[in-house]
């Protein structure tokens, strides 16, 4: 199976739902992506920061499944803590995000994650995730 | 202080936040409200799920949640709905929430400046003394913005731009 349809495959309900999809890799990792729609609004034409946080967070998770798969391994994973650094407003149009592996231990991995909207150089949102895996 | 009739009211706001956009999609609804703090409720929803093997809430329903609890206690705490901007929002999770339970999220704002406003706050199933996740925030405060025509429309909880 292609690496992009399994990575889909991961994809939660709640991602699927608020319209998160695969849209490509980079370096071997999914990039995520979510339209604009009253789903993820916020103020107007915005994205809402809990939607943003919502597509960090499900790219990070693809990340760390991605890296995982790879390694052979494929562990139930447990949230420990996200923290979000919100940069710039998101606006009415599409968002991507990466997740890159920071550390993939045994126990737990760390992850840091990257989402932008026309200039992947000017990111909107940041996050840095801890998870667990058991 | 202002008169009550003008003051920024929780439960009040609740009905026009929560008809739109992404709380509206989210189904929250109003719970509780003190002088500096909000708590709001996020319903178990089946397609809300963030794990095929358990029917338990994805965490960033409850991120969502915990962002809108996090600007109307601001706005609680000062009064005035005056648009603010996410900077740092930090969720520690505990515990996953209790299968085909709502989750309920309760911020209060602890401090304001000028500029920034710092909350803090846990989600919790039902027992306040076990919560699900603790978070910790900071929002810019970005003053009045005649841009926001219809202030129901406008909780400014987007990550917008401190300096717009």
């Amino acid at each position: 199976m292609p690496e992009g349809q399994e990575g889909l495959e991961e994809l939660p309900a709640y991602a699927r739902s608020l319209g998160i999809a695969v849209s490509g890799e980079d370096a071997g990792m999914p990039v995520l992506t979510v339209d604009f729609g009253p789903m993820v609004e916020g103020r107007p034409a915005h994205f809402h920061g809990g939607a943003t946080a919502g597509l960090l967070e499900t790219a990070g998770y693809a990340a760390l499944r991605t890296a995982l798969l790879a390694a052979g391994r494929d562990p139930q994973l447990k949230p420990i803590n996200i923290t979000v650094q919100y940069l710039a407003a998101g606006k009415s149009k599409p968002s991507f995000a990466i997740g890159r592996i920071t550390r993939l231990g045994r126990r737990n991995a760390n992850v840091t994650v990257e989402a932008w909207q026309d200039d992947r150089s000017r990111p909107i949102a940041t996050a840095v995730m801890n998870i667990l895996m058991v | 202080m202002t008169t009550p009739p003008a003051r920024f009211d929780a439960r009040e706001a609740s009905q026009w936040f929560f008809r739109h956009g992404h709380t509206g999609w989210l189904g929250l609804r109003f719970a509780d409200q003190g002088d500096n703090w909000v708590e709001l409720e996020l319903p178990w929803r089946e397609d809300l799920l963030g794990d095929r093997s358990r029917p338990v809430l994805a965490s960033g329903p409850i991120i969502s949640l915990m962002d809108m609890a996090s600007g109307m206690a601001i706005w609680q705490a000062s009064g005035s709905f005056n648009p603010v901007a996410t900077l740092d929002l930090r969720v520690d999770y505990q515990r996953p929430a209790r299968e085909r339970a709502s989750v309920r999220g309760r911020v209060e704002c602890y401090r304001r400046t000028r500029s920034a406003a710092f909350v803090r706050g846990i989600a919790h199933d039902g027992d306040p003394d076990d919560p699900v996740a603790h978070v910790a925030g900071v929002f810019m405060t970005i003053g009045a913005d005649p841009r926001e025509a219809n202030p129901a429309l406008g909780p400014a909880m987007n990550g917008g731009e401190p300096d717009a």
